[in-house]
């Protein structure tokens, strides 16, 4: 793969990041003939690096033991584990939080970026999830409805291939579905107790194939998609969309290579994509018609804060002070319970591809019953049978002394699945005036890139939906004869980003003085800046923003590739 | 993997290590685990490198005695003798438990008892001698100032057995059936049963 672009080369469209919004933009780009630069932050990947089927004795130190077996002298393991794909370079990049506020900001750096590890939850927002406004008067619109974005959401899922069932709830939009898994035992409990409650339970929408679909093979149910998966059953970026992408050879991709500035001609049209190439340290430049800003939302709010010039002082497209504000994370709690119905279950493989059920928000015309506006879905966990690790059969060779088949009997005899199960709420937040990032004066990276300053709020409105939370939660679990785990007790205020579902900072609206981008995510005041992440996103609803991150890209990349078509950038 | 449980471990992550370096080690780690199940395979005998051949006989027993094969394989097969002398080669406390401990064990058999002359060392005894010893140390209640040092050493072999057992590809088999390849996800209908039927929503 060529790695730099001579400087005399001008790209169609260089794309900063390579996360589900780069990656569509690449794969859609590519698909219709058009050359594009791909800019990541971090290395390439190969599929070497997704480790399937991975058990403790691939564990670095001794399948955990440590280094130097403390496990069994110093009582401390390492804190290593086996489960993750991971890529970041915290300490060279850090960022700020400001005086009051609590705030994570969760990166990866490397091709594909967080699509390589998420929890593949692919859920499609709903008609009012686009006018929250209209629904309770809270917040703000998108300059865009559920119709404009529904035929993108088809697209990716015949493309990416999401598991789920066609069930006719407004909460939850149907699509085109790959045919779920069958339900676990647990998880067909969890489905009873709340029917009980009156709450639906449905199949998890996930992405993840279970036939065979564009050459990739289904799902082989091996439980640890969290890594990446090997055979690309899943959705990433990486192996769903990059690599195919540069067979096509419309793509050249750059990678290391951070960008620091978006360098504008006097119109103020970016000419130029100015980036450290972090394995000499140097700043290189590739030159473009047009650039698409996929860095993640506050990533790409830092860019544009970043660019400033005479003509745009207080960085790119900012003319209103809007880039980097109304930032939105989901609302989230947990709770867990131990559920002595699973106790003894008879042993069989229970990996599947995670969670087969979700709770879809059930109260979508009942606002009326809440303290709270909006609402929230629910994932499941827990139940299944898992993977002896070190210490595996203490608890029966603590209680039963001895040796030889005795003790290997009882340590089958005493296997069991986990009797706990648990539940995430995961739900929307209002936008407010208090979550923003801005640039910190004081701080700059190891590249000398100055870094975002983040502030935090949480508002009732998300206060009370994380109490309603946990009361469903205790109805749901003591139903089915649950008793509900003391420990460990969510922080009643948890930071923001932790959900690790940041969106918002550059925000789409029709009205230029309040919003950065246009209803195609292309900047009001900028003809050949579009932004393809979570940064377009209004308003934030109760579902993961990976689906409808990808829908938009789509949207926006097929809307760039016509425009440029028609010269228009 | 649950959302849980994959939001701890990432958050883990995040917090403990820079994770570029980790991967690497990570594959370093895998190519050394390769090179064990290739002697494995091959029947390439583990060259010790914490303790002598004799001592590495005599805890290979050890473990066979603590988790013997039947109708599945049993720790020798898993290479858990192996496992633990890495753990030894890399902690000189620990490994001084283990050298101790195993001349313990033949020590101990040595010694004439009421059924007769003892033998040579643990590994030339007899199954039925080396099983009477350990009668004697895997039971707490026999604790006194002449067995405690067997009792303490037995107690820490059998916890480090079944970790090097049941966390080894092969050991973990014996109770365990994820993480391997499916044509379809199949949950049987007596799981089903046994929880619907157990809970108060049957």
């Amino acid at each position: 793969m060529a790695q730099i672009a001579a400087r005399s080369d001008v790209h169609d469209v260089v794309i900063i990041g390579s996360g589900a919004g780069g990656g569509t933009v690449t794969k859609v780009l590519a698909d219709l003939g058009v050359k594009v630069l791909l800019m990541e932050a971090g290395p390439m990947v190969s599929m070497g690096d997704f480790k399937m089927l991975r058990t403790p004795a691939s564990m670095v130190w001794h399948r955990g033991a440590g280094e130097h077996a403390e496990a069994y002298t110093g009582g401390r393991q390492t804190p290593l584990s086996f489960d993750a794909f991971y890529r970041a370079d915290a300490d060279d990049e850090p960022y700020t939080v400001a005086d009051g506020s609590s705030f994570r900001w969760f990166r990866s750096r490397c091709i594909g970026g967080r699509t390589n590890h998420y929890g593949r939850v692919q859920l499609r927002y709903a008609d009012y999830d686009f006018k929250p406004h209209d629904y309770d008067g809270l917040g703000f619109n998108w300059p865009i409805a559920y119709a404009d974005i529904a035929p993108y959401y088809d697209k990716a899922e015949r493309f990416i291939g999401v598991t789920g069932k066609a069930e006719g709830l407004r909460s939850a939009p149907d699509g085109i579905f790959q045919e779920p898994a069958p339900l676990k035992p647990h998880e067909i409990l969890v489905q009873r107790a709340c029917a009980k409650l009156g709450i639906k339970a449905i199949n998890a929408r996930q992405a993840v194939i279970t036939s065979p679909l564009n050459g990739r093979p289904p799902c082989h149910y091996c439980g640890q998609c969290g890594r990446g998966c090997a055979q690309g059953s899943n959705y990433a970026a990486s192996y769903t969309q990059i690599f195919p992408a540069m067979k096509t050879g419309n793509v050249t991709v750059v990678t290391n290579a951070m960008a620091r500035e978006l360098v504008t001609d006097a119109s103020g049209k970016v000419t130029a994509v100015a980036y450290i190439d972090k394995t000499t340290g140097t700043e290189q430049q590739v030159r473009c018609r047009s650039v698409v800003v996929s860095a993640s939302a506050c990533e790409s709010a830092r860019l544009l804060l970043n660019s400033k010039a005479s003509g745009h002082p207080d960085g790119l497209a900012n003319e209103n002070g809007q880039v980097g504000r109304y930032l939105t994370d989901t609302v989230g709690t947990s709770m867990s319970a131990q559920v002595p119905a699973l106790a003894g279950m008879p042993v069989f493989n229970t990996d599947g591809y995670g969670a087969h059920l979700y709770i879809p928000w059930w109260m979508v015309d009942r606002h009326k019953e809440l303290d709270f506006p909006r609402g929230y879905h629910v994932e499941v966990g827990g139940g299944g049978f898992g993977m002896p690790g070190l210490g595996f059969g203490a608890n029966t060779y603590n209680r039963v002394e001895g040796y030889g088949l005795p003790l290997k009997q009882a340590i089958r005899d005493n296997y069991g699945p986990g009797t706990t199960i648990g539940f995430s709420g995961r739900g929307a937040m209002i936008p407010n005036e208090d979550c923003y990032c801005e640039i910190d004066p004081g701080k700059k990276d190891k590249w000398g890139i100055p870094v975002l300053r983040f502030h935090w709020k949480w508002r009732d409105s998300e206060n009370h939906q994380r109490a309603h939370m946990r009361e469903t939660f205790r109805a749901i679990l003591e139903s089915m004869g649950g008793t509900v785990n003391a420990t460990p007790a969510p922080p009643a205020s948890p930071p923001g980003g932790g959900i690790i579902h940041e969106v918002g900072c550059v925000r789409m609206g029709d009205d230029p003085k309040t919003s950065v981008l246009d209803k195609w995510c292309r900047a009001h005041h900028v003809p050949n800046l579009f932004v393809a992440d979570g940064g377009p996103f209004v308003s934030h609803a109760d579902k993961n923003p990976t689906h409808t991150i990808i829908a938009l890209a789509w949207r926006t990349a097929e809307h760039l590739a016509d425009e440029l078509k028609k010269a228009n950038v | 993997m649950s959302e849980l449980t994959r939001r701890a471990v990432l958050q883990r992550l995040a917090a403990a290590i820079a994770a570029a370096g980790a991967i690497d080690l990570l594959d370093a780690q895998e190519g050394h685990a390769a090179v064990l199940q290739a002697a494995a395979a091959s029947g390439g005998a583990y060259a010790p490198k914490a303790l002598t051949a004799h001592e590495f006989a005599t805890l290979e027993r050890l473990t066979d005695l603590i988790i013997p094969a039947d109708a599945k394989p049993g720790a020798v097969q898993a290479r858990v003798a192996a496992w633990i002398d890495q753990l030894l080669n890399v902690n000189a406390e620990l490994k001084a438990k283990y050298t101790s401990g195993l001349a313990w064990l033949d020590e101990r058999i040595a010694q004439t008892g009421a059924n007769g002359p003892g033998a040579k060392d643990f590994v030339s005894a007899t199954p039925a001698q080396q099983t009477a010893l350990l009668d004697v140390i895997a039971v707490k209640r026999n604790r006194s100032a002449e067995n405690d040092p067997g009792i303490d050493f037995f107690a820490l072999a059998r916890r480090m057995t079944a970790d090097g057992f049941y966390t080894s590809d092969l050991g973990m088999r014996d109770v365990y059936m994820g993480n391997s390849p499916q044509a379809a996800f199949v949950v049987p209908q007596a799981a089903i049963d046994h929880v619907l039927g157990r809970s108060p929503l049957k």
